[in-house]
């Protein structure tokens, strides 16, 4: 369609649209790209050598495996929790079902270290489940546990905050049609409503992914700080920066700014796999199009 | 999503299963922020000497928080051994939890502090303002920096050595010395909420013209940005900052490592120990240790908590606890 048949809209005079690009570049590179690229500098300030040696520290290898190991718990069990409870929500009638909404939301409303001190009062000696808990065996705080528990208090609402607005606007006409066609209802989840959310569903674990890895707050208050033990990335960094080791605390981001980068590209590449049809907005626009011009 | 926590939770003990096993011959040291090159190299030492003089290997774990927040861990059930503070308030934290014995400053020599430090200044290579002694800090041409004394312990003893300076130089007037300490106040750009952040804004941001801190920690800053950027000033009077250390007892005797706890802390008194704490930046008081590292260690004066403000009790109810004087000047500005 020739640009000059139709009237001009408001910003699609050139200069507006120049500018508007340009200021989302500019602030793009000094939000994003500058503090990443400080990262990636301040690493290697004090030479590889001691950016390797940071990171073959028997410390900063620990806290690697802690953040994995808290993220490989936390995210499926979320993930599990964001569908079952955008299911529940989106496609059944039940009383409380706004106050599930509202409970769903509350972590993202409450600081962080209000979770944390709320664990302390909950599985600490002098809180309610503590003396039975330490009769019992069971070491919940200042272990893995208690990390995992608090890194899960945080990133609940992020699938199921990514679930609900779409499944509610699909409503559940194609589900009620599934199902009076015969189809159980692990049929219709796995063939009619899962592939419908499946990039809503992406996008919230890799979000979830990000923020379970990067909780500072809540997990500094329940993990004990043993290095070596019980220190996650994040507060592995912490550590390092009050200890005046800057290039060593710069290392270690960049170690966790790396695996936050493979995430992202994680996701790029399963969005790629599966994009035969659906790759979000471009080609959703495509088919749009295509559907235009007979 | 209470059935789903609980599967969580149990799913994450499972995981966890190996850090329940108590392996024998490991204790856990609970110490304050700023320690970790400290221990690590204290850990070194008495771990070969344990090795050497019971043929045993120990490990020693580390948690390094503020020791207010670590006191507070070691009550909800982090099992630390011992702990190495930088406030004695916080083991009688642990002795009002019923942890730490009521007598913990006997049981090791100098009130349980195997090493000391106190305020000292660090300002900017060739001390362009001619900063020598706390008076130069209340100069209308000198801007200082140091942490909210609100949420920083370290802040804590720079205000009350301030105050403790003015009190010597007027002779004991407490007015004066509240004006005095106002007025160092007035000189703060900027109360950062720790130690490490004021560093940042003194030292990265170029605020201010003096950075006060523990002398201990004067020297790691000069080593980490740059010796030749700053210089550390010795006041000549300033107020000594224990360094308290304790036996848990209440953790020690469920796991059975009183004996290995009581020789870790010990080690710290021994010329060995005393050394290290030395070489860290920290006064100490063995003679030969002393005499060894004089020349890095400029004599002063130092005052003390008991002499000049009738014990720590008596600092909190009337300097810091809520609408103390520390509120009152604080809010003042």
């Amino acid at each position: 369609m020739p640009h000059s048949t139709r009237p001009a809209r408001v910003g699609e005079g050139t200069g507006v649209r120049r500018t508007l690009i340009g200021f989302v570049l500019v602030i793009s590179a000094l939000l994003v790209v500058a503090p990443l690229c400080v990262i990636a500098v301040e690493a290697f300030s004090k030479g590889v050598g001691v950016f390797a040696a940071t990171i073959a520290h028997p410390d900063t290898r620990s806290a690697i495996l802690m953040t994995l190991a808290t993220a490989l718990i936390a995210v499926p069990v979320n993930t599990a929790f964001g569908l079952a409870a955008a299911w529940s929500i989106t496609k059944f009638d039940f009383p409380g079902r706004s106050l599930l909404l509202i409970l769903i939301e509350i972590p993202f409303s409450v600081s962080p270290i209000v979770a944390g001190v709320a664990y302390l009062f909950v599985y600490g000696m002098q809180g309610l489940f503590g003396p039975l808990l330490q009769d019992a065996g069971i070491k919940i705080l200042f272990a893995l546990p208690g990390i995992v528990l608090a890194s899960m208090f945080v990133t609940a609402p992020f699938v199921a905050r990514e679930l609900i607005p779409l499944m509610q606007a699909q409503g559940r006409d194609l589900e009620e049609a599934a199902t009076s066609l015969g189809a159980s209802g692990w049929q219709t989840f796995r063939t009619v409503t899962l592939p419908n959310i499946k990039w809503a569903l992406l996008y919230g674990v890799i979000l979830c992914n990000a923020r379970v890895m990067g909780e500072f707050g809540a997990v500094s208050i329940v993990s004990g700080n043993i290095r070596g033990q019980t220190n996650t990335l994040p507060l592995h960094i912490e550590l390092l920066y009050h200890d005046y080791q800057t290039a060593g605390a710069f290392a270690a981001a960049l170690i966790l700014t790396v695996i936050a980068v493979f995430t992202i590209i994680a996701k790029v590449l399963l969005e790629r796999r599966g994009a035969g049809r659906v790759r979000p907005i471009v080609a959703t626009l495509g088919t749009a199009e295509a559907k235009d011009q007979p | 999503m209470k059935r789903l926590l609980l599967v969580g939770t149990v799913l994450a003990a499972l995981v966890s299963g190996p850090a329940l096993a108590e392996t024998p011959g490991k204790i856990l040291n609970a110490s304050y922020d700023i320690s970790r090159e400290l221990f690590v190299a204290v850990n070194k030492a008495f771990i070969a000497k344990y090795k050497a003089d019971t043929g045993k290997d120990l490990q020693i774990d580390q948690s390094h928080a503020g020791s207010s927040k670590q006191a507070r861990s070691i009550l909800e059930g982090l099992e630390a051994d011992v702990v190495t503070f930088n406030q004695s308030t916080d083991i009688d934290q642990l002795v009002k939890g019923g942890f730490v014995s009521a007598d913990w400053r006997k049981s090791f020599a100098n009130d349980a502090s195997p090493y000391y430090s106190f305020p000292a200044f660090l300002v900017r290579a060739g001390n362009p303002k001619q900063i020598k002694n706390w008076d130069d800090l209340v100069r209308d041409d000198v801007k200082v920096i140091f942490p909210n004394p609100k949420t920083s312990g370290n802040a804590r003893y720079t205000y009350l050595a301030a105050y403790a300076f003015a009190k010597q130089a007027y002779g004991n007037d407490e007015a004066k010395a509240t004006a005095f300490v106002k007025k160092l106040f007035d000189n703060v750009p900027v109360f950062d909420t720790g130690g490490r952040a004021a560093t940042t804004t003194f030292a990265e941001r170029n605020i201010g013209d003096v950075l006060i801190t523990f002398e201990a920690e004067t020297r790691g800053i000069a080593k980490e940005l740059g010796s030749d950027k700053f210089q550390v000033i010795v006041p000549p009077v300033s107020l000594k900052a224990d360094f308290p250390v304790a036996v848990v007892d209440k953790v020690v005797d469920q796991r059975g490592s009183r004996e290995i706890a009581k020789a870790y802390l010990s080690f710290l008194y021994t010329a060995d120990g005393q050394k290290i704490l030395a070489e860290n930046g920290n006064r100490v008081n063995e003679p030969s240790v002393v005499d060894a590292f004089k020349d890095q260690f400029p004599t002063t004066q130092l005052l003390t908590v008991n002499d000049v403000f009738g014990g720590w009790d008596k600092v909190q109810k009337e300097h810091f606890a809520s609408g103390g004087l520390l509120d009152q000047i604080y809010g003042q500005r």
